[in-house]
């Protein structure tokens, strides 16, 4: 087990040199830095500067060298909305993500699960054609149109909630409903999928055979061997939450990095940018280490790899 | 007082064209402490028996008529509670594929104690003690180190024996065993049946054993059961199945066996297939393939009837005396290769 | 026996249905629209649609801030929905098949590499991407085209590897290659061709993804720059105007719903009919 998180840990480092290179290379290479980092108006000395500071003069393979040896210092520069380094203020707005994702995901995840199972149990039936129904609507729908029309109904024409900003957990209600629909619909067309498939396995009968009851097959037989899909896919969606936390911090200005990365391009603080994809490449990583520790707790067979 | 009588079992399955008969008013009854050999090719409803026994008959499947008599109460018309109560404790089952019959993320030790669990009250750590011996018991080296093992890291005679184990965890009346050795190697086979053998004179109880192989039959049954198209159609004591045969059809799969004394001749295969069942003949269901049929066979509906108390046949010709006993098993009707 | 209404074929031809009306209403734009998608008439700003009282027939489903037709806006948006979402997928399917077919067949170095670059991407969300793109070099068709097509081209990679290593295995491959038939043959004969299926009903639903994405990237401003008639453009636009004009986001809403809806229920149709476990089902 201990052998299995280490060998995970040991990639990490490989995707965190990717993350960057690629980085580098889009905004390094695909443009001219200068105008990326500087708007029209740049001066002559504010270019030469820049060119300095970012080693332009020097082959591609040592400007990388360098950016690389920065960015593991941590240092991505200086932000240009904020004028304090970059790195500190993308962590500053990290827990106000954290807290959105976390809800939106445990939000999803429950309901989602619980959903699959009961379309898979009643299938062909009413409760199945609805909840599939609903779950393919849910899939073709822009989520954040829905953050919208939650915004219309609920903030502006009930006013039961607010509409944007943070501050109490009625803050936390839209924005958390509106990024777990990212993920909703998914999470129960793969639980039903799942809970099908399994539902013809062998040992069900077995265990029946014994003289469990059916609740008891439902929960300790059948939904630990269901689960694993779901979770592998739940890892697979991780780009998803990070599109849609970036959408949903948008639209109801939730604190958070996705919010600061939108503002930060049309500010062109580019250091901000850059600090902030490298942090969310990294909680990524770490949620499918996290994905992949659970798999292997419940299912013994992958402890193999 | 038979342990367990069925009589008339009928089991359907609903397909898009209609319901399709598995088990077709099927008769047959357990003794106690005797081994009961269920046999037949596939398809001929033998497991579907057995599942339905144990009302373990999943939709499209469903049992539609017949008695199940055990313990003075028919099974069939049990609440569903009550037949939990049943399985695993007063009759448990044995199935033929080990590996997905057992829960891949559940340690085996678990597995075993489920029935206990389950079925009586003696809480979490007696039941580990008891599920222990029996997996000792069931002749796994090392026991202790293993309970906390996973299916999929044992090999296939002992997840067979895990198997057999959590059956007879409870120490029930009857075990069926569905097939136990037909996913095994051979050598497994013959240790896999002494033990079921061991077990079952230790415990006192009578198995019932699905097979299509009837080198098993001759090793272990008391009593042998041929069924064909969802019909029992011959039922007999072991010795008098293979000397005494009293119905075409079992003189055919006795034939076919594989006998190396007869190396001179070639493999002799029951000729044709089982018959569809949906265009079944009205009559008897073999005739289309037996070699000593006359035309009213295929007409005229056949019965399982008794010859002398424990030998029955259902062959009409047979019963009218028409065909002598023993069938021959070698007969110039019957093709060659 | 109960079978289910709401069987393969019903979502295959409603699916398709709507699927072929939306590429129907692109291809005719100019005739169906009865306004200039970019014609501003600031005396006509903010009407609401035709089912409202102060709706105006003129302009059936009423106008944005600048007072353009939403109609026609609509109509035209879906030429470049449907445009960068075939395109990007396309370049996504080509991308991800060609490198997960090479990977399964080859093994070896190609596979690790190519499947290990397909691991790391995960932690590159298509987002991301699209952020520093835009970030350098701005919003156009192609970039978006070029963003979506890059960052979709892991899951047919992913099947098409899985596929190719299975097939590979099987019997009558090996035959070939004893026969001394060459990898390129192998694979254009033999095993392509039980890829098709599976690559026509994921290709299907990554439209529907892909279409999705981006009108994501538009409402977040880094698609396409107004004035371009785009859906995404056009709910990002009304969102500033929810209170009074909800008409204008609401509209490119179910325009959206209902164009990726019917390219999921195909998809899917297309998936079911496909898939040997459903079958007997229908």
């Amino acid at each position: 087990m201990f052998a299995f998180i280490v060998r995970r840990l040991l990639t990490i480092p490989i995707t965190i040199l990717l993350v960057v290179f690629v980085t580098f290379i889009v905004l390094r290479v695909t443009g001219d830095p200068v105008q990326i980092y500087l708007d029209i108006n740049a001066t002559p000395e504010q270019t030469a500067l820049l060119r300095e500071r970012l080693h332009l003069d020097e082959p591609l393979i040592v400007q990388f060298g360098l950016f690389l040896w920065d960015v593991l210092r941590g240092d991505f520069g200086m932000s240009l909305q904020f004028a304090t380094p970059a790195l500190p203020v993308v962590l500053g707005r990290l827990g106000a993500t954290i807290q959105l994702v976390s809800v939106a995901l445990l939000f999803a995840f429950v309901f989602g699960v619980a959903g699959g199972i009961v379309a898979a149990l009643r299938k062909d039936r009413l409760p199945d054609f609805l909840l599939s129904a609903l779950a393919v609507a849910g899939q073709s729908m822009p989520s954040f149109w829905l953050g919208i029309l939650l915004i219309q109904t609920f903030a502006l024409d009930l006013k039961w909630l607010p509409t944007s900003g943070t501050g109490s957990w009625q803050h936390l209600i839209l924005p958390a409903v509106t990024l777990a629909t990212f993920l909703l619909p998914n999470f129960i067309l793969i639980t039903r999928t799942t809970v099908l498939e399994t539902r013809s396995e062998l040992f069900l009968t077995t265990a029946r055979s014994k003289g469990a009851s059916e609740s008891s097959i439902m929960f300790r037989h059948l939904l630990p061997n269901a689960i694993n899909p779901v979770l592998s896919f739940l890892g697979l969606q991780m780009g998803r939450l990070v599109g849609g936390s970036i959408i949903t911090e948008t639209i109801f200005a939730w604190p958070g990095i996705g919010s600061l990365m939108i503002r930060s391009i049309f500010q062109r603080d580019v250091p901000v940018v850059i600090a902030a994809v490298f942090i969310v490449s990294i909680a990524i990583v770490l949620a499918n280490l996290l994905v992949d520790i659970l798999q292997s707790l419940i299912d013994p067979r992958m402890r193999l790899d | 007082m038979a342990l367990l009588n069925i009589s008339g079992l009928t089991t359907v399955f609903e397909t898009a064209t209609g319901p399709v008969g598995a088990v077709d008013g099927a008769s047959f009854t357990l003794e106690a402490g005797e081994v009961l050999g269920l046999v037949g090719e596939s398809g001929s409803g033998k497991s579907v028996s057995a599942f339905s026994i144990l009302r373990l008959i999943n939709p499209p499947g469903k049992i539609i008529g017949g008695r199940v008599e055990f313990g003075g109460q028919d099974l069939l018309s049990l609440a569903p509670r009550q037949m939990r109560a049943v399985r695993g404790k007063d009759i448990s089952m044995i199935f033929q594929e080990p590996l997905s019959s057992l829960n891949p993320v559940q340690t085996i030790g678990a597995q075993v104690m489920e029935p206990l669990l389950i079925h009586t009250s003696i809480g979490k750590r007696k039941a580990r003690d008891r599920a222990l011996a029996m997996l000792y018991r069931v002749g796994i080296p090392d026991a202790e180190s293993r309970f906390d093992v996973y299916p999929h890291q044992l090999s296939g005679g002992l997840r067979q024996r895990v198997m057999i184990a959590l059956a007879l965890v409870c120490e029930p009346k009857i075990l069926i065993a569905d097939e136990p050795t037909t996913a095994l190697d051979v050598t497994i086979q013959a240790q896999i049946l002494a033990l079921l053998k061991d077990l079952q004179s230790e415990l006192g109880m009578a198995i019932l054993l699905i097979t299509h192989d009837l080198g098993v039959i001759a090793e272990v049954a008391d009593r042998v059961a041929v069924m064909y198209a969802g019909q029992i159609v011959e039922s007999a004591p072991v010795q008098a199945i293979f000397d005494d045969t009293a119905h075409p059809y079992a003189a055919a799969l006795i034939n076919s066996i594989p006998d190396r004394t007869r190396q001179a001749r070639r493999l002799i295969a029951v000729k044709g297939n089982i018959p569809d069942p949906r265009h079944l003949p009205p009559g008897c269901r073999f005739a289309p393939r037996c070699g000593f049929a006359q035309p009213s066979c295929v007409t005229t509906v056949q019965k399982l009837t008794a010859l002398d108390p424990t030998h029955a046949t259902a062959c009409m010709r047979v019963q009218a005396g028409e065909l002598a006993r023993p069938i021959p098993t070698l007969t110039p009707e019957l093709p060659h290769g | 026996m109960k079978h289910s209404m709401f069987g393969k074929k019903l979502k295959m031809r409603l699916g398709g249905g709507i699927v072929i009306a939306v590429i129907l209403m692109a291809i005719f734009a100019p005739l169906l629209a009865p306004h200039d998608p970019y014609d501003q008439d600031l005396m006509s700003r903010l009407i609401p649609p035709f089912w409202n009282a102060q709706g105006d027939w003129t302009y059936p489903l009423g106008t944005d801030n600048f007072g353009r037709d939403m109609l026609s806006r609509l109509i035209y948006g879906s030429r470049l929905s449907i445009t960068v979402g075939v395109a990007a997928a396309l370049l996504a399917c080509t991308m991800g098949t060609i490198l997960g077919m090479w990977a399964g067949y080859s093994g070896g170095y190609a596979e690790t590499a190519i499947m290990r670059l397909a691991d790391a991407q995960l932690a590159f969300p298509d987002i991301l991407l699209a952020i520093l793109i835009v970030a350098a070099v701005g919003g156009s068709a192609l970039n978006l085209i070029l963003v979506l097509g890059l960052s979709g081209w892991t899951v047919y990679a992913r099947v098409m590897y899985n596929m190719t290593r299975s097939i590979r295995e099987r019997p009558f491959v090996e035959a070939a290659v004893s026969h001394g038939a060459r990898s390129a043959y192998i694979i254009r004969q033999h095993i392509f061709p039980q890829l098709i299926p599976v690559l026509t009903v994921v290709a299907t639903l990554q439209v529907a993804q892909m279409i999705l994405q981006e009108t994501a990237l538009s409402f977040l401003g880094l698609g396409l720059p107004p004035p371009t008639a785009t859906w995404g453009n056009m709910l990002a636009e009304g969102r500033d105007r929810m209170w009074a004009a909800p008409w204008i986001s609401n509209l490119s809403g179910v325009a959206i719903i209902i164009l990726v809806w019917g390219i999921n229920m195909l998809g899917n149709g297309l998936r079911e009919h496909l898939d040997p476990n459903q079958r007997g089902r229908q």
